[in-house]
């Protein structure tokens, strides 16, 4: 057999937890073979070991047919295998050349041969098609091009087996698209790439087998070829999965939330939404469509009441709110679903109570106005717990103890406790696995039709066209058209990408 | 088909994200405490006693008898029942000075505790100090007429509400301007310094009014009715005063606003996550400021009660001596190793109160070990435990190694780490 790489029954427990229960896995050259499964199947931990960063319970790894045993990160790199992790090892002050040479660098005398470092980093970043400049500075690069720099240093220290732990998760979707054909490239050339991921549509796209794991056991390994979507999705969680959501038809009512000649600066100071007027009514869900940076961002914090307005108003229900602030816009029925829960939408380092009471802590509902009623916070809790069924912790579990999809439930639980008649919904599904982001799609659905008007902000295509009824798309901070749900693709696209406006300006 | 594969909220899971997150330092701290609980203190606390302990060895003492000389310096054997006679009397006394020192350092260790919690770093507690202490001794030597109660009331309120002004300067600067408050801070208490040097300086405007001390530079003394009343031991003698019931309600006032209150509340979350919070709704400036000025509240309280217990008077070279090793930085490092919690705050407090009065001249033996060099070693362990807390690394990294060597052994531990992410 002629395997570049061979795991075969892989058992790793942690004490009487089994997180991966004789697991199969193997890989020949040139081929792109996807690891796929929701969080928490034994993805990483199966990574982990044949990374050596643990040491398996039982089971055999072979390389090139060789059995051997992997102790240290070190040894892995020595045969031949790379891993590219989620979040980035790179030296943020060094240069592109120095990070890839790191601790393997070519030196002259004592000193490091600079120009040897930028010759060898040239070659590999033509022979692969990986442009990068080797004398920027890794912090003055975007985020696909750090990528490429970890995806180099793997090729660098001679990698023939690539693992990639979601590579695609903070990737635009341009950039996504650069990887695959630079994984093609590296496929051309017989490395062999284990891709890591949860996005169906990727796995696809590029991979040529896809292992499924749930729970610690490896349910299939499939060629991509003939499987979809549904089929993947059913072995990774189970059972059925809506990956369409399925939605009565909307029936909006008055309007709730009136927005008119917003302008709003970014962080910077220069004008980030110029202009723009919406209107959203009660029982219907408006998409926010737009390239990331053309001003959504800066609009939902208007709107929510995190960022001065310029000029423009904004109303809800009627009521003038321009600059009431954040409480001021959740008191008077704005909620605000956070882009980023780790960074905003959530204190961590606070129990799930305590998160639970973020919006109302200083209200008569959890305390007397000067002293917070434990209880109340506690029992309040408990409730939402239940009811957006948040596995993993309870009332006076800390944040950060939940998975990502867990964390997300305690936002969008405690956004629509305050029982808003606006819900603002920035990225709601951003790095959840598919089970949850039905169960995201199925509430943003039923608060919908409990009557609330609900504005989604969203960078992914599947999300707009399968969740709106109405699709706004913002361009340069501008509102450049809206659509209906049944919108192609590429309309869509070249209206994002500035095409609707020019074609206005020359009718 | 069981649910246990779920990520579970393992201690260990918990620990990668934070590291992950960890933005502010109050955030770090969080997970560094978290990782730890209370074995981490007490980690440190004997680690700095080890270290201390080897310097005593190279100056040729031994460490074992040298320690429980300052033992029984600091009084702390009275509370053994075979105590007795003079000895009893003795350890009594010392016991008494140790109580005295704890005082201050509760509230200084307060001041920079609930900073923390904020996400602040409060290193202005020697100013506020100072500044409550000046108001305080102001107040307790004029007015002379007054009821007794209501004047101790009266310097008090006054004292601890000019400690928290002078802090709120540095909040409100940090509130409207950002300025850091580390740096505002020191420099404040440089002002106060020497602003003290001068009120009290000859011909300064508070200097004694005594006809027979005009070329002393020092204060006016306070007038018997408003010294705090001694209720263990001899007024005469330095004798334990009521100021550390007050130091002990001002902790449970610590702990109940911020645990119970939803100022508290606020407090916390502007510490962790200042981003959370302003989309909580939460006034994040407002919350500096105020923070900033209950801080000072505790480290003007801390002199003033000083001044009211024990102190009666301040002389200029007391304060310029301050600038230097002070109590009030003390209360820095029993933050630290109290981990800014109430609790906590008053156990560092009273490990340095009784270090500091056991390896005084007064208290410690002097043929075990030379109290002159004592008094040095006491400055040693704080600023080890300073050290050894602010590289968190070295405890972290020696628990971390202890915990995977005990669960590689005892394959206990709660699993799914790597599925964290």
């Amino acid at each position: 057999m002629e395997y570049a790489l061979e795991l075969r029954g892989i058992t790793k427990r942690f004490g009487p937890i089994v997180a991966n229960d004789a697991v199969d896995f193997d890989l020949k050259p040139g081929e792109v073979h996807a690891l796929l499964g929701e969080n928490g199947a034994g993805k990483s931990t199966l990574m982990s070991v044949l990374y050596g960063l643990y040491t398996p319970d039982e089971g055999e790894i072979r390389v090139d047919g060789r059995p051997v045993t992997i102790n240290s990160p070190l040894e892995a790199i020595d045969l031949g295998i790379g891993m590219v992790h989620q979040h980035f090892m790179l030296v943020p002050v060094m240069t592109v050349a120095e990070n890839i040479v790191l601790a393997q660098e070519p030196t002259k005398g004592a000193l490091l041969d600079v120009d040897a470092s930028k010759a060898r980093v040239r070659e590999l970043s033509e022979r692969y098609g990986l442009a990068v400049n080797p004398d920027a500075r890794v912090e003055d690069i975007t985020v696909g091009m750090q990528q490429r720099v970890e995806i180099l240093r793997a090729l660098y220290r001679g990698a023939r087996i690539l693992v990639l732990d979601e590579p695609t998760a903070v990737l635009t979707a341009q950039e996504a698209n650069d990887l695959f054909r630079v994984l093609e490239a590296l496929k051309a050339d017989g490395t062999g790439i284990v891709f890591i991921s949860h996005k169906l549509n990727e796995v696809l796209e590029i991979a040529d087998r896809v292992t499924v794991l749930r729970r610690g056991k490896r349910i299939d390994t499939v060629p991509t070829q003939g499987a979809t979507e549904e089929s993947l999705a059913r072995l990774m969680v189970g059972r059925e999965v809506l990956l369409r959501v399925e939605k009565p038809p909307a029936q909006p009512k008055e309007a709730v939330l009136e927005v008119t000649d917003l302008e709003v600066s970014d962080d910077r100071g220069l004008p980030a939404v110029r202009g723009a007027s919406l209107t959203i009514r009660a029982g219907e869900i408006v998409a926010l469509a737009g390239v990331d940076g053309n001003g959504q961002s800066e609009l939902v914090e208007a709107v929510t009441g995190l960022r001065p307005v310029q000029t423009g108003t904004i109303r809800v229900g009627g009521t003038d709110l321009t600059d009431s602030g954040a409480r001021g816009m959740v008191r008077h029925g704005v909620s605000h679903i956070a882009e980023d829960r780790h960074r905003r939408g959530l204190v961590l380092n606070f129990t799930l109570a305590e998160n639970l009471a973020l919006r109302e802590y200083n209200t008569p509902k959890l305390s007397n106005g000067w002293l917070l009623s434990l209880k109340r916070m506690r029992d309040r809790a408990r409730g939402l717990i239940r009811e957006y069924d948040v596995r993993g912790g309870g009332p006076s579990s800390l944040a950060l103890s939940l998975s990502g999809g867990n964390q997300q439930k305690v936002v969008i639980a405690r956004e629509i406790a305050c029982n808003p008649r606006v819900l603002v919904a920035a990225q709601p599904t951003r790095g959840l696995d598919v089970g949850a982001i039905e169960f995201v799609h199925r509430r943003l659905v039923s608060e919908r039709d409990a009557g609330r008007g609900i504005l989604l902000m969203s960078l992914e295509f599947e999300e707009v066209r399968s969740l709106a009824d109405r699709i706004l798309v913002i361009y340069e901070g501008e509102i450049v058209g809206e659509f209906p749900p049944d919108v192609s693709e590429e309309e869509l696209g070249i209206a994002m990408t500035g095409g609707g406006r020019q074609r206005e300006a020359a009718a | 088909m069981s649910t246990e594969l779920e990520p579970q909220p393992g201690e260990v899971e918990g620990e990668e994200i934070a590291e992950g997150y960890a933005q502010t330092p109050a955030a770090r701290l969080a997970a560094y405490f978290d990782g730890g609980g209370v074995l981490v203190p007490v980690l440190t606390a004997v680690l700095a006693f080890f270290v201390g302990g080897l310097v005593i060895l190279i100056t040729g003492h031994n460490p074992l008898s040298t320690y429980k000389a300052i033992f029984n310096g600091s009084g702390l054997n009275w509370i053994f029942p075979w105590v007795s006679g003079s000895e009893r009397t003795t350890a009594a006394l010392n016991l008494q000075q140790t109580l005295i020192i704890t005082v201050p350092l509760i509230l200084t260790g307060l001041a920079v505790a609930f900073a923390f919690r904020c996400g602040l770093f409060n290193i202005g507690g020697l100013g506020q100090y100072l500044v409550g202490g000046y108001i305080a001794v102001w107040v307790g030597s004029s007015f002379a007429g007054m009821p007794s109660v209501l004047h101790i009331i009266f310097a008090i309120v006054a004292g601890t509400l000019g400690g928290a002004a002078w802090a709120g300067i540095a909040g409100l600067l940090k509130a409207t301007v950002g300025a850091h408050e580390v740096i505002s801070t020191i420099m404040l208490n440089w002002i106060a310094v020497w602003l003290g040097a001068y009120l009290f300086a000859l011909n300064g405007p508070l200097q004694n009014t005594d006809p027979s001390q005009q070329s002393v530079p020092i204060s006016n003394d306070i007038v018997a009715g408003a010294k705090l009343p001694v209720f263990w031991g001899d007024p005469e003698l330095q004798g334990l005063h009521i100021g550390i019931f007050i130091a002990l309600a001002a902790v449970v006032v610590f702990w109940l606003v911020l645990n119970r209150s939803t100022t508290g509340y606020e407090v916390r979350a502007v510490g962790f996550n200042p981003e959370a919070a302003r989309y909580g709704g939460i006034n994040v400036s407002w919350n500096y400021f105020l923070v900033m000025a209950v801080c000072g509240a505790f480290a003007g309280l801390a002199g003033t009660l000083d001044l009211l217990g024990w102190q009666f008077h301040i002389a200029t070279n007391d304060v310029l001596n301050s600038a230097s090793g002070g109590l009030a930085f003390f209360g820095i490092a029993v933050a630290l190793l109290g981990r800014n919690t109430a609790s906590g705050t008053v156990i560092a407090a009273l490990l340095f109160g009784a270090l500091l009065s056991g390896t005084s001249q007064r208290n410690l033996d002097p043929n075990i070990f030379e109290p002159e060099l004592a008094g040095n070693l006491t400055f040693i362990i704080q600023g080890l435990v300073v050290l050894i807390v602010s590289a968190d690394v070295i405890v972290l990294t020696m628990l971390r190694r202890g915990r995977s060597m005990f669960k590689r052994r005892s394959a206990t531990a709660p699993a799914a780490k790597a599925e964290a992410s």
